[in-house]
């Protein structure tokens, strides 16, 4: 009920979700560690699959109960059209189009600053481009990426900043997948 | 176009001619040139007026055209002499517009959206047709429309299919005009091209259940029916990728013949249209998926130029393909001959199409929702049931009917041209105002931007993972095994080693920013020439080489409008600023202008490539004629655009100056990426070609350089920017290191251009850190270089020029071919390089390659040496072909 009305999920896509949960759980004990993550086979070869399984552990923990684990699955939903309207007075969403930006950006984020360098944007970028390209392009890119960013000149991208060059792209639309219900 | 008029033959036939009228004899292509120039100039027409082409589609206006000229026609020769034909119309207009869509498809959006439309073309057509269909079959029955119609259910039937099927042409035309975003495009467009499977196989089922006539229809027609349908549709599909398969392949191996490369692109897509055409598969869909599947390898494996041209043929090809297609139309129209008019049967018709449509878009969307991330909301609803245009290809099937068995035909093809005739242009007239009043979410054009191109990767990766941990194999699971499967096997079987080396989108993103940061930089540069000439008065010599330059770059500037109109970003004016506002110190100004010249003369021969074509075809002699011209001038353009990139990198970077060095880098990657591209055969080819560039632009660039250099002696500083260089290396190594901006004060050239610096740190701080490091190296270096420098330059300047200069270039053959050893050698050694310092840094290899051919060829071996050690010592610690240092000092020198 709780997780419910935390997640907005609907009852059958929890229900789903949780056996889900405890099909991962290997070890039983209601929680997911970071292995059990790793044992998924696609997401072993996910070039920022390690960012994303931290994203699901709290700060510190290395543990993750099946509500943390909804609340960080409740980012990815999708925004439904009778939720654009309401909600102006509740505490947002955890769907909202800044949180799924948050998420985005606390995967670069490693140092928890606020502020992607150049150095975590380096560390993502040579996640995800291929060998083929050289420290040197991949650093022009870091800075190029940067310097459109930057808007307060600390070389470093900030999180209003991360909105701000995103502002024109469909986050809503690219941060979300369809739960099954 | 009357022939009539002209043909009166001038002469006896029994004398000797001197001339003889042929008319006959070119009647046919003549005939055709003259509509397509008839139908080209009237688009000139059209688009006089922005007022009329703001209100009211091409097409219409075409269709009307064609009216009155088909009028005029009538009127003339008594008798419509022209219409589109059938045969014309599928074998030679259609197959460009199908291509063109599909080769410009954008494949994400396309793939991202496939459910839906094919959900709306098939289910959609399907419904649309026996809705119709039998509607109006019921029409007949109910007695409202003339007895006279001769039709059965099957003949309703018939025409239902050929009748609402979406038409691509007619969408296109009008859609593109519209600016609905692209997902509702997408959406429309896109089942307009898929339905044709549907549509060719209703069309064929009912027309071979019309000539066998209802008794004799089995219930094995109808599964012989189904079948055809997944034998066409898919049948079709496979043919396109085949083809695309083919293509790919081809395109791998076209290295040495680039000329052609545009060719194949045409003419495959064109077999795979036939040959589904042959076999009755959907040509449609072939000719789509050809497009669609083969563009991201063909890409990677043509050159620039063959891209270039690809995708202005087919734009053209296609466009005039809709003109003529449109004007056509109107022009059949006149031809009352085959028309029977009948008010129910059109009117309902109208009705129901419009009805039918409407309904099945609402109930599919309805369903569709269920499915879909990003519900499609009313609005778009009914943008989509409005956007449903009928065009060409229902008139072309219409008029294909057998009147002998379709009795109704004349009935069928009145009213296929009202119904097209209605949705073109009043639809086609309605949907602006239409979607503006509904508030359709319109598409807005900007340029990707690197972070967002960057971000939403990780977002695909984001996606995909949270995927799996759902355990939920969506989209994003497919889509992702697709890319690896892709990356696996696909690019490596259908691309070049290079081009599948160097690919990577966010690479791709970063690489055409900075082609259009360098583009518009021009732009902004001659539009600012002033205040730099000013600048530049009290150096009498620099003033005149500021005139030079107005002149070079005013010869460059035709080709560049277009394209510079569509650099916007931000960041561009950033650098607009930076580089007009920051840097209006004069050696900024000069440096930038020396390579300029150096630039644009090299551009200005790809303009006009004749001037140096004496040389060039020395060159060819030597081997494979034709494409190294054509390299070559790919070559002049790519340096010149590399510089460009360069420069401007130099310029957020910086505080001072000059580039030189900096471009130079540039360059060097591009000569990495040319090397990867023309593989190991291109080697000596392209190392000549490399040379040349400089040799061509030499005349120029002597004389500048010398003059830049006297100018400037006094301000020796320029040369810490020899330390960029060393920055690019450096700070492969601070990479890790954060360091502060604040270290720029080490600059060693603070006096000379106070703001620039300033402003540069604030704007692009980062550079701060590279700046750094660069500093420290230039500092020490500055101490020893600019005397050395002065009088290494002061000795070799002579044989400079010399080298630079037209001797070098006569020699050009010889010493080319002697230095191609040389040569071989290098690339290796540049290839190390990059492997272990950067890839943006290894253009100099063909520079010094450039070096050392002219160095081979003349006096200046004695200097290189000269020169040499002093290079080492102020570039310690870094790894450089022994030969760059020369050409650092050849660059320098011009600062001196």
């Amino acid at each position: 009920g709780e997780i419910k009305k935390e997640t907005g999920f609907s009852h059958s896509q929890i229900t789903r979700l949780y056996s889900r949960f405890t099909s991962l759980d290997k070890g039983e004990n209601g929680t997911l560690s970071r292995e059990d993550f790793q044992r998924i086979p696609e997401l072993a070869i996910n070039p920022l699959g390690d960012r994303i399984i931290n994203a699901f552990f709290p700060e510190g923990e290395d543990q993750v109960n099946f509500r943390g684990f909804m609340r960080t699955l409740a980012h990815f939903r999708p925004i439904e059209d009778n939720e654009k309207s309401k909600d102006q007075n509740g505490p947002e969403p955890l769907n909202s189009r800044s949180n799924k930006l948050h998420f985005a950006f606390r995967l670069y984020d490693l140092d928890k600053d606020d502020k992607i360098s150049r150095d975590e944007l380096l560390q993502v970028l040579r996640m995800m481009v291929g060998v083929n390209i050289s420290d040197e392009q991949l650093g022009s890119i870091a800075d190029r990426t940067i310097q459109e960013a930057d808007q307060d000149g600390d070389s470093a991208i900030s999180f209003a900043e991360f909105v701000k060059v995103l502002e024109k792209v469909d986050v809503e639309q690219k941060m979300s997948i369809r739960f099954l219900h | 176009m009357q022939p009539p008029a002209a043909s009166p033959g001038p002469a006896a036939p029994a004398e000797a001619e001197l001339l003889r009228w042929q008319w006959r004899e070119v009647q046919a292509p003549c005939l055709v040139a003259a509509w397509i120039l008839v139908a080209s100039l009237a688009k000139i027409v059209f688009h006089l007026s922005r007022k009329v082409t703001s209100i009211v589609p091409e097409s219409c206006l075409l269709i009307l055209l064609g009216l009155g000229l088909g009028g005029i026609v009538l009127a003339v020769a008594k008798k419509a002499e022209y219409q589109l034909e059938p045969n014309m119309f599928f074998l030679f207009l259609l197959p460009p517009i199908v291509l063109d869509s599909g080769y410009f498809m954008p494949s994400r959006l396309f793939f991202d959206n496939i459910g839906a439309i094919l959900t709306y073309a098939v289910v959609g057509t399907l419904w649309n047709s026996f809705t119709t269909g039998a509607a109006l079959w019921g029409l007949h029955q109910a007695g409202l429309m003339d007895p006279g119609i001769e039709a059965g259910l099957m003949d309703f039937l018939l025409f239902g299919s050929l009748i609402s099927a979406v038409d691509p042409v007619a969408v296109l035309a009008v859609f593109e005009e519209v600016h609905v975003n692209e997902t509702l495009f997408i959406i429309v467009f896109g089942e307009s091209l898929l339905n044709d499977a549907v549509t060719v196989v209703l069309y064929k089922v009912f027309n071979s259940f019309v000539e066998l006539g209802p008794a004799r229809i089995h219930a094995m027609d109808y599964v012989k029916g189904v079948a055809s349908f997944f034998l066409v549709s898919l049948g079709g599909t496979a043919v396109g990728l085949l083809f695309a398969f083919l293509l790919a392949l081809i395109t791998r191996f076209t290295k040495r013949v680039r000329i052609i490369e545009p060719l194949f692109v045409f003419l495959l897509a064109y077999v795979a249209y036939l040959a589904a055409e042959m076999v009755s598969l959907s040509s449609i869909l072939a000719v789509t998926f050809c497009g669609i599947c083969c563009k991201k390898y063909v890409e990677a494996n043509i050159s620039q130029k063959s891209r270039t041209t690809v995708k202005y043929t087919m734009k053209t090809l296609a466009s005039s393909s809709e003109t003529i297609i449109f004007m056509f139309l109107g022009i059949s129209a006149v031809d009352t001959s085959k028309w029977a008019w009948d008010t129910a049967l059109v009117l309902g018709t109208l009705f129901f199409i419009l009805l039918f449509r409407a309904v099945g878009v609402v109930l599919q969307t309805y369903v569709l929702n269920h499915f879909r991330l990003i519900p499609l909301d009313r609005i778009d609803q009914v943008v989509m049931s409005y956007g449903g245009l009928r065009g060409a290809v229902a008139f072309a099937l219409v008029i294909l009917l057998d009147r002998a068995k379709v009795k109704a035909k004349d009935y069928f093809v009145a009213t296929t041209i009202v119904v097209v005739f209605f949705t073109v242009i009043v639809q086609g007239l309605t949907i602006k105002p239409l979607v503006t009043w509904l508030k359709v979410k319109r598409s807005d054009h900007h340029k990707p931007t690197l972070n967002e191109e960057l971000h939403e990767h990780a977002f695909d990766h984001i996606l995909a993972a949270v995927e799996d941990i759902v355990g939920h194999h969506g989209y994003h699971y497919w889509r992702d095994k697709w890319e690896q499967f892709d990356k696996k096997y696909l690019s490596q079987l259908l691309m070049r080693k290079s081009a599948y080396r160097l690919r990577d989108e966010i690479w791709d993103v970063y690489y055409k920013l900075n082609i259009r940061d360098a583009i518009s930089f021009v732009d902004q540069a001659v539009g600012t020439p002033q205040p730099s000439g000013v600048l530049a008065a009290p150096m009498p010599a620099l003033s005149s080489q500021g005139g030079h330059v107005l002149s070079a770059a005013k010869l460059a500037l035709p080709s560049m409008p277009s394209r510079t109109s569509m650099s916007e970003s931000s960041v561009t004016n950033l650098l607009r600023e930076s580089g007009s506002g920051a840097c209006l110190d004069l050696q900024v100004i000069d440096t930038v202008r020396s390579r300029r010249d150096k630039e644009d003369a090299a551009m200005h021969h790809v303009l006009r490539g004749s001037l140096y074509k004496p040389r060039r075809r020395y060159k060819a002699s030597y081997s494979r004629h034709f494409i190294s011209p054509d390299k070559q001038e790919r070559q002049d353009k790519e340096i010149f655009r590399q510089n460009m990139k360069r420069r401007l990198e130099t310029f957020k970077s910086t505080k001072h100056n000059v580039c030189s060095s900096k471009s130079k880098a540039r360059l060097k990657e591009k000569g990495r990426k040319k090397k990867n591209i023309s593989l190991t055969s291109d080697a000596p080819n392209g190392k000549t070609h490399r040379n040349v560039p400089w040799q061509e632009a030499a005349p120029v660039l002597v004389m500048v350089s010398s003059e830049e250099e006297e100018s400037d002696s006094s301000e020796t500083e320029r040369e810490d920017d020899e330390g960029i260089v060393f920055i690019a290396r450096a700070t492969d190594e601070v990479l890790q290191g954060k360091t502060t901006p604040g270290s720029l004060d080490v600059c060693p050239s603070p006096c000379i251009i106070p703001p620039s610096p300033t402003l540069a740190e604030k704007e692009l701080p980062w550079k701060g850190d590279q700046a750094d490091l660069a500093v420290y190296v230039s500092s020490e270096t500055t101490k020893i270089v600019p005397v050395d420098m002065q009088k290494a330059w002061n000795q070799s300047i002579s044989s400079l020029e010399s080298i630079a200069s037209p001797p070098g270039i006569e020699s050009g053959p010889q010493h080319r071919r002697f230095a191609c050893p040389v040569l071989e050698e290098q690339p290796q050694s540049a290839n190390q390089a990059i492997s272990e310092q950067s890839s943006c840094f290894q253009f100099p290899s063909h520079i010094s390659k450039s070096g050392r051919s002219q160095s081979d060829s003349s006096p200046d071996g004695a200097e290189q040496q000269e020169l040499q050690p002093l290079m080492a010592t102020e570039e310690q610690g870094r790894m450089v072909p022994t030969t760059e240092p020369r050409w650092l000092m050849f660059n320098r020198a011009s600062h001196l």
